[in-house]
């Protein structure tokens, strides 16, 4: 999964740099708009912050050049008591700027985060079977996390920190503009050296996150494979893969590592050199009394109190695009429309006692490779209202797509799919939905409680409807549970073996006594004495709704008042167990196994 | 460059293990995610991982000593400068100005040199570790017995390798370098203000205590606030990617707004957190920021004050403003990097947690060979000695329990959910020791055989049927990774998977994690099979491994096993009793014990569970 998530991360990302990085951060806008009052007092705050930090400096100055010069003990009061309300209020300004954003930002975080879950909830399945769990959540939470520290701070500092840099630059070239020159002239190539090197080191950074991606998939393929490495014994070409992606990550670590070295050398070394200097020119001009001792002082500390600010920049930039490419990442998602939904149009009349009826459906994946032939193609079946129909057809024939296609979890790509008269593609999907009730072949529980995993199924069913749901699938082992119906089960709760959560995802299909049933191989995981039961039990929750039932064996066969075979996409065959097995060799093959003996069944 | 976001959890979600009933209680330590570790396991850890590395930490330690002392020096130069040099210039004496513009701009360089080396060693040592680091986690949760992963689950493996082991990078490369370089500029700091001047420099040093104390609170607050905000975010990455893992079932059951509602609850949670955690570091920021700018300002008024009076000099004032200012220059960044070690202390714990645990099925300290083969047959005699077998937190599964299978035999377990068959297989593929007794391939028991010379012996096709990311032909050659594409397809061919292996887009070199190879359960099953037929072991284990094919699928393997399984010994579980038709004999288990023994026909013949059974399978299969 990592190979085909960077490839086709990559590709979406030069894409995306064609696009400016201002752009992808302008669409936030809509996110940003509610706090923008508290985010732009927040940036005029810092500003005020540093200015108060730059005046000190100058306090500095006046106090050395006049009370201290003038052996005046009592006027140095003065400059020691602006220099603390200066710094007091440097401070508290800078808590202030914290105070009024921390919340909103943290809110605009979760807004976001929200937005995007309930989007994604939405989005038809063929787009969660492109994108992996493991994409979307990082989107939710990593780029999330970065556009959240983007606002609060790069965004904040690049506005703030420019600022700085002009006033301090006023600041100096106005002391004395020979000396703010030779600091301001370094500070140029500084700056573009920096973000050079800071773009690459991002390169870099972003290589080293598609190779730790690489050996995430090798660490979770380990785990969740770790059954067949240990039964073929195969630990030690699995270490040797792991091996080299490790070491191909050191190498960009390194590389990484080698490009800031060069930049620490930078940002340490040449303004340092620069002020060298300027302290040298300072001096023999204090010595000439071309210049106080009180205006090299402060020189020398605006000076030191514009570093952080220069060194800054390129990190700042860096963030920044970034924070671009995080954005990208949260609005390729947001982007993706939601299929149009209906409400109940004219259409939407029943015709009571119609059933399921598929006239000429078409079907296949969105994703399939070109020149496949269509999964389905021109399907035609009815099951009438009331009865139950088994689907029967051989591996990958397509049984799963048609189960999906009724609730409509994927959209039949041609022809008409009616229940009881109302066309499946008209109706609003909650109310499809609220009609139709399927067990899935992979039977997914959820962090919650078994009580609220089988009522799940149904919005009014109540204690009653749960009693009777349990007994239905022969749940009988709920009880036996710590706390019976209100054990926590799911990843985050006990595990349950296939078996018990294929039963359980039985009972929340038919809880609601649903008008339509859909179950996909229902009984598959059973051992020959549940399955006995269950199929007992069903027989009388089939005799009131009208259902299709995938089915692999003659046992859930028989559950059916009729059988219909699915081949080359279109229904081979209807008609009872025995009418088929006497009539129908490709039936009779998947029935027994074998094609032409006769005996065997 | 600094630690922003957390890193992102990987949503997977772990096989459950095959358990019948709810099977062992589960233990307190792994559901609170803490193993227990001896004391001081993190830190005799980290001597380990540095160890190799000695000589190398020496050297950085020392370049970054110059480093800090060759930066430091800047603002004594300014007070060398300003009291001497200009006196000195006046007096037409070049002579100090020269060594000072010489000694700052000789001084500045060396430092940005120095930094650059102290750089580039320190990555090369933290890679290395953590190259090691990752190695470790990776091979000991190979080596740990299956007990171990059913327990721990996957999720938390890749998180140990993941983000713990992120969370211990980021201290590395980002964090230490500057804890370091800030404790030893206030070492130089200090110093160098003592020298200066013995009484401010005290004053200037005591106002650093309420600073000193700041930071402690700091890092004990923010400690919960973090721990909060990270379970918080915990929920919320568990629900988001429960619903999305889940989406089927979530659409079916329109369970949308039901999850918005509980999503924008556990987000609400989250965001409160995150708004504490954020505020706390602000508070930090804040109260530190008053400290140091307050000291500052004292120092100047004190300073200024003894200046005036003449009793200090303008340079040394000018100095202290200076050294100040850079004392306390890092106290922003010094919040996220005492972040940064609380969060990689934490990992760096969880870690050594994962590496104490002992593995539960040891490599044998003397190994034993299998005997040389008798004849031509592949297969080799099994025998269950006296074995008894309890999981660690009580349930006994086995009693007491003694088998003997001669090689070649083919063997069908039969019997409820929870009678103990799974069990019984994964003893035999020594996935667990038995907690008595003694199981034995030819005489040798499992225990004494190393890990290649029993996969040769033993291997198992199991229910579950896990692809690797790669091609067909890359998992089906997990069974001998020496196998020739011919073999690989021969023994795809001879299980019945060769058509729909043909059939995907890139045939055998489709990649199962591509557009287009979408392959069912059933046909994973099949290439699970053509694995195991490629492995060629003396002893097959199939474990439900049947279950996901339709009828056909299931003629075909068993048809290709009639031929396979000549001459090896095999052990068969199944729910569906038509593998049992090939078998040479039949047990019947019931709670832990052998209830029936003996040829299919001969159990047939009587009244027992197994006729019953066969019965009933005969009955549901004609309809």
């Amino acid at each position: 999964m990592g190979d085909e998530r960077g490839g086709a991360w990559r590709a979406r990302r030069s894409a995306a740099e064609r696009r400016s990085a201002v752009r992808s951060l302008l669409r936030l806008w809509p996110y940003v708009r509610p706090l923008a009052p508290r985010l732009f007092g927040s940036m005029a705050v810092a500003v005020g912050a540093s200015c108060m930090a730059l005046l000190i400096p100058l306090v500095l100055k006046w106090t050395v050049d006049g009370p201290v010069a003038h052996r005046d003990p009592g006027g140095v009061w003065l400059g020691g008591g602006l220099v603390l309300l200066l710094g007091l209020l440097e401070a508290g300004l800078f808590g202030l700027r914290r105070w009024l954003t921390a919340r909103p930002m943290a809110a605009l975080e979760a807004r976001m985060r929200a937005d995007l879950y309930r989007h994604l909830q939405r989005l038809p399945v063929a787009f969660h079977d492109r994108w992996g769990s493991g994409q979307l959540l990082s989107r939710a939470t990593g780029d999330l996390q970065i556009l959240r520290m983007f606002l609060a701070f790069p965004l904040v500092f690049l506005v703030v920190n420019s600022a700085t840099i002009l006033v301090g630059f006023t600041i100096l070239l106005t002391q004395r503009w020979t000396l703010g020159l030779i600091l301001l002239v370094p500070a140029v190539p500084l700056i573009v050296l920096c973000t050079y090197f800071m773009g690459q080191y991002s390169l870099a950074s972003r290589r080293a996150q598609d190779q730790i991606g690489d050996l995430t998939t090798l660490v979770e393929e380990s785990a969740l494979g770790i059954r067949i490495i240990k039964a073929f014994g195969r630990h030690r070409s699995q270490g040797q893969a792991f091996r080299r992606a490790a070491h191909a990550l050191l190498g960009t670590e390194l590389r990484k590592a080698r490009l800031l070295a060069e930049v620490w050398l930078l940002v340490t070394a040449v303004p340092d050199v620069a002020l060298g200097v300027a302290l040298v020119i300072g001096a023999v001009q204090v010595s000439d009394g071309q210049l106080s001792a009180g205006t090299l002082v402060a020189f020398l500390s605006t000076a030191l109190a514009l570093r952080w600010p220069i060194e800054s920049l390129g990190w700042l930039l860096s963030m920044s695009s970034e924070s671009a490419t995080a954005a990208d990442r949260y609005f390729e998602v947001m982007d993706t429309e939601l299929p149009p939904d209906h409400t109940a149009g004219p259409d939407a009349v029943s015709r009571a006692g119609d059933g399921i009826r598929f006239t000429g459906v078409q079907f296949r994946y969105p994703d399939a490779p070109d020149g496949t032939p269509d999964l389905l193609a021109g399907l035609d079946l009815h099951i009438p209202t009331g009865q139950t129909l088994a689907l029967v057809g051989a591996t990958g024939s397509g049984k799963t797509s048609l189960t999906a296609l009724i609730p409509r979890l994927y959209e039949a790509t041609g022809g008409r799919i009616t229940l009881d008269g109302m066309d499946i593609a008209r109706l609003p999907k909650e109310r499809l939905r609220a009609m139709v009730s399927t067990a899935f072949e992979e039977p997914t529980l959820f962090s919650a409680s078994v009580r609220d995993n089988v009522l799940m199924g149904a919005e009014q069913a109540g204690e009653a409807d749960l009693r009777w749901a349990l007994q239905t699938a022969q749940c009988g082992f709920v009880h036996e549970l710590p706390q019976g119906v209100d054990t926590q089960v799911g990843e985050q709760g006990l595990s349950l073996s296939g078996g018990q959560r294929q039963r359980l995802a039985l009972a929340r299909a038919v809880v609601g006594r649903p008008r339509f049933l859909v179950l996909d191989d229902p009984l598959s995981a059973l051992d020959v004495h549940t399955e006995a039961l269950v199929e007992g039990a069903l027989r009388e929750v089939l005799a009131t709704t009208t259902a299709l039932v995938v089915a692999h064996r003659p046992s859930t066969v028989l559950l059916a008042d009729r059988v219909a075979l699915l081949s080359g996409g279109r229904i081979a065959a209807v008609g009872t167990h025995h009418q088929l097995l006497a009539e129908c060799r490709e039936y009779r093959q998947l029935m027994s196994g074998d094609a032409d003996d006769r005996s065997a069944a | 460059m600094t630690a922003l976001a957390d890193p992102s959890v990987d949503g997977s979600h772990p096989q459950e293990p095959d358990q019948s009933a709810p099977g062992p209680p589960r233990d307190d330590a792994y559901d609170r995610d803490v193993l227990p570790a001896p004391k001081g396991a993190s830190r005799a850890l980290l001597r380990q991982l540095a160890r190799p590395y000695r000589a190398r930490v020496w050297l950085a330690a020392v370049v970054l000593v110059v480093q800090q002392a060759a930066v430091q020096i800047g603002p004594l130069l300014v007070a060398y400068a300003i009291d001497r040099a200009i006196p000195a210039l006046r007096g037409h004496d070049r002579g100090p100005l020269v060594a000072t513009a010489v000694g700052y701009v000789g001084f500045a360089l060396l430092g940005g040199v120095l930094q650059r080396a102290f750089i580039r060693l320190s990555a090369v040592i933290s890679q290395d570790v953590l190259l090691d680091l990752r190695g470790r986690i990776f091979r000991h949760a190979q080596a740990l017995g299956l007990d171990f992963h059913e327990r721990y689950t996957s999720g938390r493996i890749i998180a140990r390798a993941t983000s713990d082991v992120e969370a211990f990078r980021e201290l590395l490369t980002d964090g230490l370098q500057e804890l370091l370089g800030v404790c030893l500029a206030v070492l130089y700091i200090g110093v160098v203000l003592l020298w200066l001047d013995w009484g401010l420099g005290l004053f200037a040093l005591a106002t650093a205590l309420p600073l000193v104390w700041t930071t402690r609170s700091f890092s004990r607050r923010s400690q919960q606030a973090y721990s909060r905000r990270s379970a918080a975010i915990a929920s919320v990455i568990v629900r988001f990617t429960e619903t999305m893992n889940g989406i089927r079932p979530v659409q079916a059951f329109r369970r949308e707004r039901a999850n918005d509602e509980r999503f924008v609850e556990l987000n609400r949670v989250h965001e409160r957190a995150n708004g504490d955690a954020i505020l706390e570091m602000g508070r930090f920021n804040v109260l530190s920021w008053l400290i140091a700018n307050t000291s500052v300002a004292l120092v100047v008024l004190w300073g200024a004050y003894r200046v005036a009076a003449g009793s200090l000099e303008l340079g040394v004032l000018a100095a202290f403003v200076l050294y100040l200012r850079r004392l306390y220059a890092p106290i922003d960044p010094l919040g996220m990097f005492l972040n940064s070690w609380q969060a990689a202390a934490a990992s760096l714990e969880k870690i050594a947690g994962l590496l104490a645990q002992r593995p539960s099925v040891p490599e044998p300290a003397t190994p034993r060979e299998l005997p040389a083969k008798r004849g031509d047959r592949p297969g080799r005699a099994v025998a269950f000695e006296g074995v008894r077998f309890a999981y660690r937190t009580g349930g006994e599964v086995l009693p007491r329990f003694d088998l003997a299978v001669p090689a070649g035999q083919t063997v069908a377990l039969v019997g409820a959910t929870g009678a103990g068959k799974s069990t019984l297989a994964k003893l035999l593929c020594r996935f667990y020791d038995p907690t008595e007794g003694r199981i034995t391939l030819d005489g040798v028991d499992l225990r004494e055989l190393p890990t290649p010379e029993l996969r040769r012996g033993v291997v198992m096709v199991t229910q579950e049927s896990f692809l690797f990311s790669g091609t067909v032909a890359e998992n089906i050659a997990l069974g001998n990774p020496d196998a020739t594409p011919a073999q690989i397809e021969a023994a795809a061919k001879a299980i019945g998977a060769h058509d729909f292996i043909a059939a995907l887009p890139e045939g055998y070199a489709t990649d199962v994690r591509k557009r287009g190879g979408r392959i069912s359960a059933g046909q994973r099953q099949l290439v699970a099979f053509a694995r195991a037929l490629l492995a060629d072991p003396a002893v097959l284990v199939l474990d439900e491994a049947t279950s996901s094919l339709d009828i056909p699928g299931e003629r075909a393997v068993q048809q290709a096993m009639a031929t396979v399984l000549h001459g090896r010994t095999a052990l068969i579980i199944a729910h569906r009793l038509s593998t049992v038709e090939i078998a040479d004999r039949v047990l019947v288990m019931a709670d832990g014990r052998i209830i029936e023994d003996g040829t299919p026909s001969q159990l047939i013949a009587t009244s027992g569970d197994f006729a019953h059974l066969h019965q009933a399978w005969r009955d549901s299969l004609v309809g």
